[in-house]
């Protein structure tokens, strides 16, 4: 086969045309890519270099092992061929372009190397297949919140456009050479297809020329374009994976927030160019498919408009993004689980909400419960002496944990100890507790609020307060272990209160982690069995932050339980929609579905279920509430885990 | 345009009040001190005013526990300045004496002084219409909107069933507040924090003043009905029967 | 003269407000206790009408002049230290309403405010007073004569006594032009009514059950004089309109009497009306959380007692 770019056209040589178009498309990309990087090193710092192997090992995952793409596995397969695809196309292009440019260079081209070509060819026909699966799914069985967009159109085209200019470049080196390889067995089929249908050997050099060029110009194109659409995402999503939060249920470290594009950091603004715009964080988004303002894509998208055209000093909240997007998010981390290029939309969120809560722009309800918080260290109202009221229903009294050692230390939260609806079941807690003979004490009036959601509504100098307060409580008290009922509480307790440094003793326990090791150990034993079927809701604090999954289940079990799984569990487990502090918020009008209504209709859907099992005081409070409103108090019950177990002993 | 807000620490009703061995006053163990409702909405009103026309809000106070909080957060909200006036004063009228001493030496001149119509405390008065009578100002209470056009106010005072009142109040002059244009606004703790770090209470000395008795207390008692409820019983028409005689007692049902 | 009663008669667009009657039959006990005439004080601008109607009292002091025909504190304090002054009585009794309540205060006289109750005890008169939200009552002597008692609404049931008392008209010397000068009333935007601004409210929750159930409650609330609103779940159905939403998301009130019909008392709900002076519950659950806040309770079916209720009350009101 001729060298393209020896030949000359109309007297030029191919490899100074090449040039020009290498120089062209290379200077649209670098101007692009240059405004971009620009952008973040002038945007807020922040350290993700922490940590490099966690990190690697994010980039094999997530990258390379396309982890995330298969909670959607038809499509999750396709976009694994086609990224694979891209991966040995994208070398075999700059490999080609290094000889094009310098056609002196003694080395083949890559598709002249056997097993390179035999790659490219296999790679190649499963990417123009997924292709076929991609756009059938775009166009036919379009997903809610996909877009059929023009640029989504184009991409699929000019990817299309670069396969089949390969494989017919290779199939005109068959019909040259008159026989196949092993090694091209695309290019075999179709170039003796070719053969047979007449086509003349002598016109395959012409072919072949003409099938590189367009091969190679129109990867240049797709070069220059790409940073100008939203498949910037396969450039960027490496980085923001290699980048990405090795926290889960993460915040942002703390500031005053942004409301600006300059106020964010470049990991939150590199969030933007990561994003592919796929749609898979709205898909279960509670508060979107509750009918709430919020689109965690479409904050993400936000942030890209402002950075193509980047005016700086440009507000974001308000221009762009509505407060009551923000306050719609319920900080359950489904976005992020699901998110395949590691995108952290719910610190972007929180970062936002930040800027929102120093401007004081918060409802009203809200505000009334940041207050109290800040008076009284619960979002109840209630006076901080009466946190401990809840005890006065036992018959035994509780340690205090600041005036006596105990084994462990029960940081009992605000709803436990606060909602009516819930204290009895915080004195089942207790009983169970004292049943098991476990040495246990709580901190009484000491305990304030874990500020879990303070934080994630943005009130970062309250959450500071409250650790420093309960802090203080915990330093004074002896103890071993610390154990809560609530999974806000032990997410902030385990991950976001810096134990190590203030205080060395103490691992943090959910109680249905305690409970289990009560159970297996013995000390717990349960004397009624009872044959009942249970579903059993995975709280977004337990389950998706802190991957606490088989301990609840075990004791459920256990108890002679029977559990159905309901399709949304474990790491996708479905919210309650009471987190990130929308407990404490007023309810827009007109929502098609509380996300707690929807999780009760999932539980009634199995049938058989006669028990919503949960381990959270808020889901106690949201499902009870929700079993109500969808009517269905004769189908089902919401049972905290601590009653079954109470009752079974 | 000077604005002062009067800001005054009441006991927080959230906490059991118990009262004192002496059966004369509350105890005071179990007193949590907290800004009056009212005066946090004349602070609203003041910022918001100052925000509307310029010029500054001084917030003044006279020392409590717990008033430092009140003040910082008065700052981190946006007054000018905070100052506590250090002695204690027992009654409404007392105050409004020793604020009608100070104010005009310690606060500057002022166009305007608000503070809440009233508060949780208020046994011998109303600290407004006292401070207005003793500085010779004009006053209006129950006001729930100011306007300010050359040296006159424009002002909302709230009567019954929504129906409003508008007045010309000649500046300065002094206004109750029933509650501001908007709630009060929300400040986040990280502010309040740096107002303490970067920011100074001022404060002065009260002048020695009698403070003569208006109102002497005898006892003070918890109020009967308080706690669980006192259930009805018996059939529907023998509870509708019951219910009518306390609506009767309570005057909320009439003979006609 | 000196020694005797006074009561402000409190009037408005017209008309006496509700509550002079209920100080005109406290006036009346203390008037009786002392051994001393009973007087209304009347200010207004051609309102001698009114006068008449305030049988309850010996007689009435009439005050006419322009700048009283509208109601500025500035001018009824005005007039009042003036008559204080020239007539010497024990006491004065004030209405504690937004019209009435600082009237007092801009007079140079010992005031007691809040008083749930007044009595002559040995020979003085003693106040009990309403501190702190009502957490707390105080029995406290005025320290000095004449002395204005601020009372609260509601101390007495109202009572018109139907005679004519002779008036006696005042001429006071008001300065022509007042530093305060009245403009106009805003009137309050047409639409639902607030239910913030009403004095009985009739609240109904889960407990109703239906739709229908509803005209149960409205038809007390009419016999009361009074509106219905809800708790979350009847809103959420759509049963009545989110502005008669009481609570965490609804709104916060504090009526005299608000009659809590089928609510069990979640927090949410409980924080838009704990405040409310007379709080009357009905539930079927004696463990309800409504009953520790409710001053009465009645654990029975709302849908029974709401209709039974009215017909009591259409009863009493003849």
């Amino acid at each position: 086969m001729p060298n393209p770019t020896t030949v000359t056209y109309f007297g030029i040589p191919g490899y100074l045309i090449l040039w020009l178009v290498a120089l062209a498309s290379v200077s649209l990309f670098g101007r692009r890519v240059w405004h971009y990087v620009g952008i973040l090193r002038r945007a807020r710092p922040e350290n993700r270099w922490d940590r490099p192997r966690q990190r690697l090992q994010l980039v094999f995952t997530y990258v390379l092992g396309q982890r995330k793409l298969f909670d959607e596995p038809v499509i999750g397969i396709a976009h694994f061929f086609v990224f694979w695809a891209f991966v040995f196309y994208a070398s075999g292009f700059f490999w080609n372009l290094l000889k094009g440019l310098f056609p002196v260079m003694p080395i083949p081209y890559a598709d002249d190397l056997p097993a390179m070509a035999f790659a490219l060819e296999v790679l190649g026909g499963c990417a123009l297949v997924a292709l076929i699966v991609a756009a059938t799914r775009r166009y036919i069985f379009t997903p809610p919140r996909l877009e059929r967009s023009r640029d989504a159109t184009l991409i699929l085209g000019l990817i299309a456009l670069v396969l089949m200019s390969l494989l017919s470049g290779q199939a005109f080196k068959v019909l040259r050479e008159g026989h196949g390889t092993p090694w091209s067995p695309i290019g075999t089929l179709l170039g003796q297809a070719l053969t047979s249908l007449g086509a003349a050997p002598a016109s395959a050099s012409t072919l072949y020329l003409w099938a590189w060029w367009i091969h190679m110009v129109t990867v240049l194109g797709f070069l220059a374009y790409l940073p100008y659409s939203k498949h910037l995402h396969l450039l960027v999503a490496p980085f923001n994976v290699f980048f990405g939060s090795l926290q889960r249920g993460g915040v942002p470290a703390a500031s005053e927030g942004a409301a600006r594009l300059e106020e964010f950091t470049w990991r939150q603004l590199l969030n933007a160019l990561a994003c592919a715009e796929c749609g898979r964080c709205d898909r279960v988004c509670p508060a979107f498919n509750s009918g709430f303002a919020l689109s965690p894509k479409m904050i993400v998208h936000s942030i890209k408009e402002l950075l193509w055209t980047h005016t700086p000093g440009g507000e974001i909240i308000g221009d762009t993004v509505k407060p009551e997007e923000l306050w719609a998010c319920t900080a359950c981390y489904a976005c992020m689980e699901r998110c395949p290029v590691l995108n952290e939309h719910v610190p972007l969120i929180v970062e936002m909400r930040r800027a929102l809560v120093a401007q004081g722009e918060i409802d009203q309800r809200l505000q009334e419960a940041l207050t109290h918080l800040t008076r009284y260290g619960n979002s109840f109202g209630q006076s901080d002496r009466a946190r401990a009221t809840w005890t006065q229903g036992l018959d035994f009294t509780i340690k205090d944990a600041r005036k006596e050692p105990v084994e462990y230390l029960w940081f009992v939260g605000d709803y436990a100890s606060y909602d009516a609806r819930v204290q009895e079941i915080t004195r089942a807690a207790a009983r169970v507790f004292h049943a098991a003979g476990l040495d246990f004490g709580i901190l009484y009036e000491g305990e304030r609020n874990a500020g879990n959601d303070v934080r994630r509504v943005g009130e970062e100098g309250l959450f500071e307060m409250l650790r420093e307060k309960n802090l203080q409580a915990l330093d004074r008290a002896q103890f071993q272990q610390v154990v809560t009922t609530d999974p806000h509480t032990y997410h902030a307790l385990k991950n976001e209160y810096n134990w190590s440094s203030t205080n060395g003793r103490g691992r943090v326990l959910h109680h249905t982690e305690l409970l289990d090791i009560l159970i297996q150990t013995g000390k717990l034993p349960i004397r009624r069995h009872r044959e009942y079927t249970v579903t059993y809701h995975d709280p977004c604090y337990l389950g998706r932050c802190n991957g606490v999954y088989a301990p609840p289940r075990r004791v459920l079990s256990a108890l002679g339980a029977k559990i159905l799984e309901m399709p949304r569990s474990f790491r996708n487990s479905y919210c309650c929609g009471a987190g990130g502090g929308r407990i404490w918020m007023e309810e827009p009008p007109q929502l098609r579905e509380r996300p707690s209504e929807s999780r009760v209709r999932e539980a009634v859907a199995l049938r058989d279920a006669q028990y919503l099992v949960v381990a959270c005081p808020k889901d106690v409070v949201m499902f009870s509430d929700a079993v109500k409103t969808t009517k269905n108090e004769e189908r089902i019950a919401v049972r905290e885990i601590i009653e079954l177990v109470a009752e079974a002993l | 345009m000077n604005i002062v807000v009067l800001l005054k620490m009441v006991p927080d009703v959230v906490e059991e009040l118990e009262i004192a061995p002496d059966s004369k006053s509350l105890d005071a163990s179990s007193v949590r001190m907290i800004l009056s409702e009212r005066d946090d909405h004349a602070l609203e009103e003041a910022l918001l005013l100052k925000e509307r026309y310029g010029g500054t809000v001084t917030a003044l106070a006279v020392e409590a526990p717990d008033v430092d909080d009140a003040l910082f957060t008065a700052l981190a909200k946006g007054a000018d300045r905070a100052i506590k006036i250090l002695g204690t004063s027992v009654t409404t009228s007392a105050t409004a004496r020793l604020f009608s001493q100070i104010l005009p030496t310690v606060a500057g001149p002022a166009d305007l002084i608000l503070t809440g119509v009233q508060a949780i405390d208020d046994l011998d008065g109303f600290m407004a219409p006292i401070l207005s009578r003793l500085l010779g100002l004009p006053y209006l209470g129950v006001v729930t909107a100011v306007k300010v056009a050359d040296r006159t106010a424009i002002v909302v005072r709230e009567y019954a069933g929504g129906v409003r009142g508008e007045f010309e109040v000649p500046l300065p002059a002094v206004l109750g507040i029933q509650s501001a244009e908007q709630p009060p606004r929300y400040v986040p703790v990280a502010k309040v924090r740096a107002a303490m770090k970067s920011q100074k209470i001022e404060a002065i000395s009260a002048p020695a003043l009698a403070q003569p008795t208006v109102v002497e207390i005898l006892q003070m008692t918890k109020p009967e009905v308080a706690g669980r409820a006192e259930i009805l019983e018996g059939s529907s028409e023998e509870v509708a029967e019951k219910v009518c005689e306390i609506l009767f007692a309570r005057g909320l049902l009439q003979k006609r | 003269m000196t020694g005797n009663i006074w009561v402000l008669a409190e009037h408005w667009r017209g008309q006496i407000s509700e509550i002079t009657y209920e100080l005109l039959v406290l006036g009346r006990e203390l008037a009786r206790d002392l051994g001393v005439g009973l007087q209304a004080v009347l200010l207004g601008h051609n309102a001698q009408s009114l006068g008449s109607t305030l049988g309850g009292a010996d007689s009435v002091l009439y005050v006419d002049h322009p700048a009283l025909a509208e109601p500025t504190p500035e001018a009824y304090a005005y007039a009042l230290a003036h008559l204080l002054t020239e007539r010497r009585p024990k006491g004065l009794l004030i209405p504690l309403t937004n019209l009435s309540m600082d009237v007092g205060a801009l007079v140079e006289a010992p005031f007691v405010n809040a008083c749930k109750d007044v009595r002559l005890v040995d020979g003085r008169l003693q106040a009990r007073c309403v501190l702190y939200g009502g957490k707390i009552e105080a029995v406290v002597v005025p320290a000095g004569e004449p002395t204005i008692f601020g009372i609260v609404p509601g101390v007495r049931p109202a009572e018109r006594v139907d005679r004519t008392p002779p008036i006696e008209t005042v001429s006071v010397p008001l300065p022509e032009v007042l530093k305060v000068r009245w403009k106009s009333y805003v009137e309050p935007e047409a639409g639902d009514i607030n239910i913030t601004k009403q004095d009985v409210l009739v609240a109904v929750g889960r407990g109703i059950q239906d739709r229908e159930n509803l005209t149960l409650a409205e038809e007390l609330a009419a016999a009361l004089g009074g509106a219905v609103c809800g708790s979350r779940p009847v809103i959420d159905q759509g049963w009545l309109p989110p502005s008669r939403q009481i609570g965490r998301s609804g709104v916060i009130v504090k009526p005299k009497l608000y009659i809590a019909a089928g609510i069990s008392g979640a927090p949410e709900h409980v924080e838009g009306m704990k405040n409310s002076e007379l709080i009357i519950a009905i539930n079927t659950d004696p463990k309800a959380p409504i009953f520790n806040l409710a001053h009465y309770g009645i654990v029975a079916d709302a849908l029974e007692v709401l209709p039974a209720l009215t017909a009591a009350i259409r009863a009493k009101q003849g």
